[in-house]
């Protein structure tokens, strides 16, 4: 068996495992250092000496052998009189029958809601989730996040610690908490995927890795919760986004806007996935914010080019978006939709509130779709002014590169 | 990432108590972003008068001159990188370095630029 295929089956598998070490004995802190050091034998071991016939239980065994070795360790420093509770290992009791019960998806759930838990920072949130549902070393992590190892090591010791000091418990939310926490689940899964999307393509690929990474978790995800219009609109929202891959960044690494990108290079398995996806899940859900981005994302990706686009559908989705979820980052993408109706102007007129606005005011996404409606208007002296201040306030390279070009068109 | 600017040689004026005292505040905030997983790196800079500036030349070619590039009275002296949620919480943490609270120099917050650019 390839490593590579040894590492995909160790990323199915992490949940699972940690989920049952968890159930049998609380203490997520402990269980999940066991899990990981399970993952790392097994990536050694498998590759070169195949597979175990039970793989999963295989790593129950040897996670919780590694933790009631831990909890030996701990016992002999507390107490090294009682030299006879440590003579009988301690696993050899709780160690279970091969296959003793089926992978539980609830677990995965269950996981997933802790690592996503409110008393994190969402950075936390991400970290953990990467490695205690996604089964992703530490290293990896860091790597994907330009931190050093320690600093996310950190990060993750940290989580666990609040997690606990929270006194959070492994159970599915209570329903009243439901939605909340589910909330907060999808947004990490998102928050993963754009990381991922974002990177260029010059980088390093372990960015790139993240977007496969949230979309396998929205797929388990929706394994998991079938009945969830939200889950079913993240999904498709991402493999709509992701088909645009290939198109959007240029030979030199340079940003491709929407408008411009070779739509033959889109990836049509993924496209029809995610429309089927998200058109089925609006025939029985009410429309969510993420169903409604993705039935958006669905419109651009049924046109054969920008000029064809159903415009008017997209400015009637992103009018549903606002009333669902009122954002000023969701009326900047809407004024360049009504730009496209009713001429930028229009569009312009739509801006004129974010300027009083302290989440967009003096955003660079405000300044760069500002230049895009007085450049389609025509007034290039103030589109180049506006292109020229958004590539002042962007922090991003690619995109200070893409804004500058579009000013120097103009000059 | 924290740009620090202070005076030159203000170390030399402070008594050894002072000096321990500082050092102290500074590895107090570096245990504390450590564990906090916020601390990504840094450096701090040698004497300024160490320092050597090369320029473009008014013949062409370039030209070396010793000493740092701007005569002022607050030198450049290290950086300190953190990665924090906020711009805000960058803007804490230098409030509370030593050259802030005692007036020895400055804390210029920058932000760093990301190779990730999102779809325009």
């Amino acid at each position: 068996m390839t490593s590579r295929a040894v590492e995909d089956l160790l990323r199915e598998l992490a949940p699972q495992v940690l989920g049952v070490l968890v159930r049998r004995h609380g203490q997520f802190y402990a269980c999940e250092d066991a899990v990981q050091e399970a993952l790392l034998a097994a990536a050694v071991q498998w590759p070169e000496q195949g597979l175990p016939n039970h793989p999963r239980s295989w790593l129950v065994i040897v996670a919780t052998r590694r933790l009631t070795d831990e909890w030996r360790r701990e016992h002999a420093r507390r107490a090294r009189e009682v030299a006879v509770a440590v003579r009988q290992p301690a696993y050899a009791t709780v160690a279970p029958p091969p296959d003793e019960e089926p992978p539980s998806g609830d677990d995965t759930l269950k996981l997933l809601f802790l690592c996503c838990h409110p008393a994190l920072p969402v950075s936390a949130q991400i970290a953990l989730t990467l490695r205690a549902v996604g089964g992703l070393s530490t290293a990896e992590i860091a790597r994907a996040y330009l931190v050093p190892e320690a600093t996310m090591s950190q990060r993750i010791r940290r989580a666990k610690q609040r997690i606990e000091a929270a006194g959070a418990r492994f159970t599915l939310p209570s329903p009243a908490d439901r939605d909340e926490r589910l909330g907060a689940v999808l947004r990490v899964l998102y928050l993963v995927f754009n990381e991922g999307y974002a990177a260029s393509s010059g980088e390093a690929l372990h960015r790139a890795e993240l977007t496969a990474e949230a979309i396998r978790l929205a797929r388990e995800l929706r394994r998991l919760l079938p009945d969830d219009g939200e889950v079913a609109g993240l999904l498709a929202l991402m493999l709509l986004t992701d088909a645009h891959r290939a198109a959007r960044t240029g030979p030199d690494g340079e940003l491709v806007p929407l408008a411009e990108q070779d739509r033959g290079r889109w990836d049509r398995d993924a496209v029809a996935q995610g429309v089927a996806l998200v058109t089925e899940a609006l025939t029985w859900s009410s429309p969510g914010p993420y169903q409604v981005q993705a039935a958006i994302a669905a419109v651009h990706a049924e046109a054969p080019s920008a000029e064809t686009t159903d415009w008017p559908q997209i400015v009637a989705l992103y009018r549903v978006l606002a009333h669902i979820a009122p954002n000023p980052m969701v009326t900047l993408n809407q004024a360049v939709a009504v730009a496209m109706v009713d001429g930028p102007r229009a569009g312009l007129a739509l801006l004129e509130p974010l300027d009083a606005d302290g989440r967009t005011a003096g955003h660079h996404r405000l300044a760069a779709v500002r230049a895009h409606l007085l450049d389609l208007a025509g007034d290039r002296s103030d589109a180049r002014a506006a292109y020229l201040a958004a590539a002042r306030a962007t922090t991003s390279l690619p995109e200070r590169r893409y804004l500058q070009a579009r000013a120097a068109r103009l000059a | 990432m924290l740009l620090i600017w202070n005076r030159p040689g203000f170390v030399e004026e402070l008594s050894e108590a002072e000096r321990n005292a500082i050092f102290g505040e500074v590895d107090e905030i570096m245990k504390e972003l450590t564990e906090s997983g916020e601390l990504v790196g840094g450096e701090a800079l040698a004497h300024p008068s160490q320092a050597r500036t090369v320029r473009p030349a008014a013949s062409g070619g370039t030209e070396i001159t010793d000493g740092p590039f701007v005569e002022s009275k607050e030198q450049f002296a290290g950086y300190l990188t953190v990665d924090c949620e906020t711009p805000e919480r960058a803007a804490e943490i230098a409030a509370r370095w030593p050259d802030v609270r005692h007036g020895f120099g400055v804390l210029e917050v920058r932000a760093v630029m990301e190779q990730a650019g999102t779809e325009m």
